[in-house]
């Protein structure tokens, strides 16, 4: 989630590097989670759901049996409601299993000042009570606002406040890539 | 103000008497004394006119002064300003007062305080029933021979809907050449009724006043009349349905005599989508086709004369929803400016015919004396001096009425009446009072 | 989106198609342990009812509720109102009161809107039904269950292109038949609506829908049917001769439910005067939604509420990309 660059965008992560990054954090989540038995994956949208998707096949690859994915839109537990008008809200959708109990692994794809994942953990709430709730993104690109941090990461990008990253994904955009822009004029703190 | 004794004259340089071209006249002790060209200015206060229209006192038939009973709309001091303002010099106030005029005593208050106002002759109509109920006729004879000498019966506001009563009403005013002017409304059609039935009523859910509940009952008044063979005079026609019943009474030559509301002339029920009660006036405001169909009818005589149905209410009888605010608009101060707007700045009619439709055909049809004259020598100086060139934007807070329920606010309308004449006295001074 | 709700008019295809896919997200809270959102937290709504109408109030009620708007129920009855309080100097008091947004219910055709537009309050105004002139969120709700109904599963982004649905009763005095008439239209569908011509208004022909006497005619080629209340007191006025007749001519019974394509369904806004416009067979039977439509009535209102007040301004309908 990002604002669209301005032109002269840079690309940092190429469709081999995704792929690669998302197979790791696959990898850890199993090594982590102990064969990711109780795991549900939520992706936040829009992209964030797709990762989830693209995780969730590899973690049945890896431990044999499928992984319950869902979504979890975040958008009415946002704390930036009223400085923009009303948005458009996205699907949730939690796997017919429930989260209650369950390692729950949010998947987004920047993570940035922290307060979508805030805002997803109060969802979250509302919802049921997992065991335990982690954090995957594919891109960390710094400047937290929030004490929150990922649990798998793909890329840390550093950037500045005056740059963007715009994670695309074939599901959604046609193609795979982050690229890395400059923001036109949009303040820092909405992100 | 008061009559003085002192002699008067008053010379208007320039002025183009109905429109025609420029010349003097000479007012002396209310009567004009001389009409020509380089009249002496000695002793005599001069008005340079500088080709401006010159008019005939503009006569109303029917005005709402709601003194007695509602004071806090207006009073007879407060309207008859108005009316010299808008260049009148004699209305006629409708019965529908609190008490209502439908006893000499009532009538004749009504009329001496028009006298007392000095702004413009007040004729007090009077109520063609019993407390306007329809039911039993007023002591119409007891109100002709009062001081006030009424000749024109009205229960307005309200429609005399039962046929017998009116049939007797309008028989029984021959006998003094009294006139019944009708509110035209037939009651059970209009039961609850908001607005114009038609596209937008249906559009904004409010219950439509059908033009056939108007035209229904002028077409049963204009048999009632050419049966018993009275005069008979129909208030605020609205619908393009009513101007051709009216034609064809009169292409019968039965005595039947129509008047139109400036607002009629100009406004249309597209302006209610608004929900703007200023707009909420009874009969409704109509259609674009009858708009159209009776300023023909007004400038080829078809409808006899323009009157406003000045409707003064309180403030808060109109800023509140549309179903609880009071129906009606005033008028006295804009009529002629909406006139010139939609009938003579359209070339359907000349400023003669301005005079006849707002002077000289009011006074006759009230059997009005004095007023509705030529202007002419000998003729009393009951005059308006009209600036027809003169635009401005409606503004309510100059008005002299004591109410503001003006559908015409922001409106760009043209002309101003600048000098006000009634028996020689300016009521009106470069478009101020006096 | 418009900043208030008072016609179906205000709502352009694509608000509407808004509202019903934001209304489907609202749906799914209903399944969740805590049916409740922080949105509106801080936000105030107040129903203001001049008129009696417990199941829309307590529908607005609970939308706002689930949103987390703190709720004031300010009802004329009992209430300075009925002493004579002007809407205005109520309003005021609303003002006064801090409303973000104020759901009315007015017996006056253009009450709302003259709420709305006259300076008196500075949030937005919701049309909760006024006199006989619209009551938008019920068309929305009716729009809702349709596509909820005719549409396969994830019908979110679709309208009503090409559905024909019909309108039956006192179309006149119906303030859900011209909300839906507008509506229903707007999202793509073909709208008729039948009754005896006593009960049309004059000037429908300017409608967008076609206008059918008899219902017979129209009922195979109807893919939702509408059922109006229809009041007994119009009896009187002679709207029409007698019930027992009324019920003949424009009711729907088991006989013309039949007539009905299979997957069409019978519509009612409620409350069901049962034996009159409906009889009890269709009214119980599972192809009539009247229950369905409470329930969705929330999930619509709490959609419309959202949109309105849930951020800085109301909904911007070109989606802005995030």
């Amino acid at each position: 989630m990002d604002t669209p660059e301005s032109p002269p965008a840079r690309s940092v992560l190429e469709a081999p590097d995704i792929a690669r990054a998302l197979t790791r954090i696959a990898h850890e989540i199993v090594e982590r989670a102990k064969g990711a038995d109780d795991v549900v994956l939520l992706g936040i949208p829009t992209r964030g759901v797709a990762l989830a998707h693209r995780l969730t096949a590899r973690l049945a690859e890896i431990t044999g049996h499928p992984v319950p994915v869902g979504s979890l839109d975040i958008t009415m537990y946002r704390d930036d409601l009223r400085l923009r008008p009303a948005r458009a809200l996205a699907r949730t959708e939690i796997p017919g299993s429930g989260i209650d109990g369950a390692l729950v692994v949010l998947v987004d794809d920047v993570l940035f000042s922290g307060r979508t994942i805030r805002a997803a953990l109060d969802a979250l709430g509302d919802i049921g009570r997992p065991r335990a709730v982690q954090l995957a993104v594919l891109v960390d690109r710094g400047h937290r606002e929030l004490p929150i941090r990922a649990d798998y990461v793909g890329k840390n990008i550093p950037t500045s406040l005056r740059e963007t990253v715009k994670v695309q994904l074939t599901e959604e955009d046609g193609r795979d890539g982050v690229l890395l822009g400059v923001r036109e004029d949009a303040p820092a703190a909405e992100r | 103000m008061s009559e003085t004794a002192t002699p008067r004259r008053t010379l208007i340089k320039g002025a183009k008497i109905l429109g025609g071209r420029p010349q003097d006249v000479l007012v002396e002790n209310g009567t004009i004394a001389e009409i020509g060209s380089g009249l002496p200015a000695a002793g005599a206060t001069v008005i340079e006119a500088d080709g401006r229209i010159l008019l005939p006192g503009l006569v109303d038939l029917h005005t709402h002064l709601r003194e007695p009973g509602r004071e806090d709309s207006e009073t007879v001091l407060t309207g008859t300003r108005a009316a010299a303002a808008g260049g009148y010099t004699a209305v006629h106030a409708m019965a529908n007062t609190f008490p209502v005029a439908d006893t000499a005593g009532v009538v004749e208050q009504v009329w001496r305080l028009g006298r007392e106002s000095g702004y413009c002759d007040v004729q007090p109509i009077g109520a063609v029933t019993v407390g306007l109920g329809g039911k039993q006729l007023a002591e119409l004879g007891a109100m002709h021979d009062s001081a006030a000498g009424v000749t024109v019966f009205s229960d307005d506001g309200k429609c005399v809907d039962d046929a017998v009563i009116m049939r007797r009403a309008l028989e029984y005013v021959k006998a003094f050449d009294g006139v019944v002017a009708q509110h035209a409304q037939e009651p059970r059609l209009t039961e609850g009724a908001q607005m114009n039935e038609g596209t937008v009523s249906a559009e904004l859910g409010l219950t439509g006043w059908p033009a056939v509940a108007e035209e229904s009952i002028i077409a049963r008044d204009i048999l009632l009349a050419a049966h018993v063979g009275s005069r008979l005079h129909i208030c605020h026609l609205s619908t393009a349905g009513s101007v051709e019943l009216v034609r064809w009474a009169k292409s019968k030559g039965w005595r039947v005599t129509a008047e139109v509301t400036p607002h009629h002339l100009l406004l249309t029920d597209e302006l209610v989508r608004s929900y703007d009660p200023v707009y909420k006036v009874n009969p409704p405001l109509r259609t674009e086709t009858d708009v159209l169909a009776l300023r023909e009818a007004l400038a080829d005589g078809t409808i006899d004369i323009v009157a406003t149905d000045h409707a003064p209410h309180p403030h808060e009888d109109k800023d509140c929803e549309w179903g609880a605010a009071a129906m009606g608009m005033i008028g006295l101060e804009t009529a002629l400016s909406v006139v010139q707007h939609t009938m003579v700045d359209t070339g359907l009619m000349d400023w003669a015919k301005v005079a006849d439709r707002m002077a000289y055909a009011p006074a006759a049809i009230g059997r009005l004396a004095g007023h509705g004259r030529p202007v002419a020598v000998g003729e009393p100086a009951n005059l308006t001096l009209v600036d027809p060139a003169y635009r401005s934007l409606v503004d309510p807070a100059g008005f002299v009425s004591r109410s503001r329920n003006t559908p015409y606010k922001g409106r760009e309308l043209p002309g101003r009446v600048t000098h006000t004449f009634l028996r020689g006295r300016a009521t009106v001074t470069d478009g101020n009072l006096t | 989106m418009k900043r208030h709700l008072i016609s179906a008019t205000d709502l352009s295809h694509d608000d509407a198609v808004l509202i019903l896919d934001t209304a489907e997200e609202m749906g799914r809270i209903a399944d969740r342990p805590i049916k409740k959102l922080p949105t509106l937290r801080g936000r105030t709504v107040v129903n203001l009812f001049f008129e009696d109408s417990t199941r829309t109030r307590i529908s607005f009620e609970a939308a706002a509720k689930r949103l987390s708007a703190d709720v004031i129920n300010f009802s004329a009855k009992g209430s300075s109102v009925s002493k004579g309080e002007s809407l205005k100097d109520t309003a005021l008091t609303l003002q006064a009161m801090g409303a973000d947004a104020v759901v009315i219910r007015h017996h006056d055709s253009g009450a709302p809107h003259r709420l709305a537009t006259s300076g008196w309050i500075g949030g937005s105004v919701v049309n909760a039904g006024d006199g006989t002139h619209e009551h938008p969120t019920q068309a929305l709700l009716d729009a809702y269950t349709i596509r909820r109904r005719l549409a396969a599963a994830g019908a979110a982004g679709t309208d009503l292109a090409g559905r024909r649905i019909t309108i039956v009763g006192d179309i006149l005095h119906s303030r859900v038949a011209r909300s839906n008439v507008h509506l229903l239209h707007t999202l793509g569908a073909e709208v008729t609506v039948v009754a005896p011509p006593t009960l049309v208004p004059i000037g429908v022909e300017h409608w967008p829908c076609a206008v059918s006497y008899d219902l017979d005619a129209v009922l195979p080629k109807s893919d939702a049917v509408m059922m109006l209340r229809v009041q007994r007191e119009r009896m009187n006025a002679a709207y029409f001769p007698t019930e027992r007749e009324y019920a003949r001519r424009y009711g729907l019974n088991g006989d013309r439910m039949a007539r009905m394509p299979g997957h069409a369904i019978v519509m009612h806004p409620g409350p069901m005067n049962r034996g009159m416009e409906i009889t009890a067979e269709v009214a119980d039977s599972p192809r009539c939604t009247a229950v369905e439509q409470v329930t969705n009535g929330v999930s619509v209102r709490m959609a419309v509420l959202y949109l309105l007040l849930g951020g800085a301004e109301p909904a911007a309908t070109k989606e802005t990309h995030e």
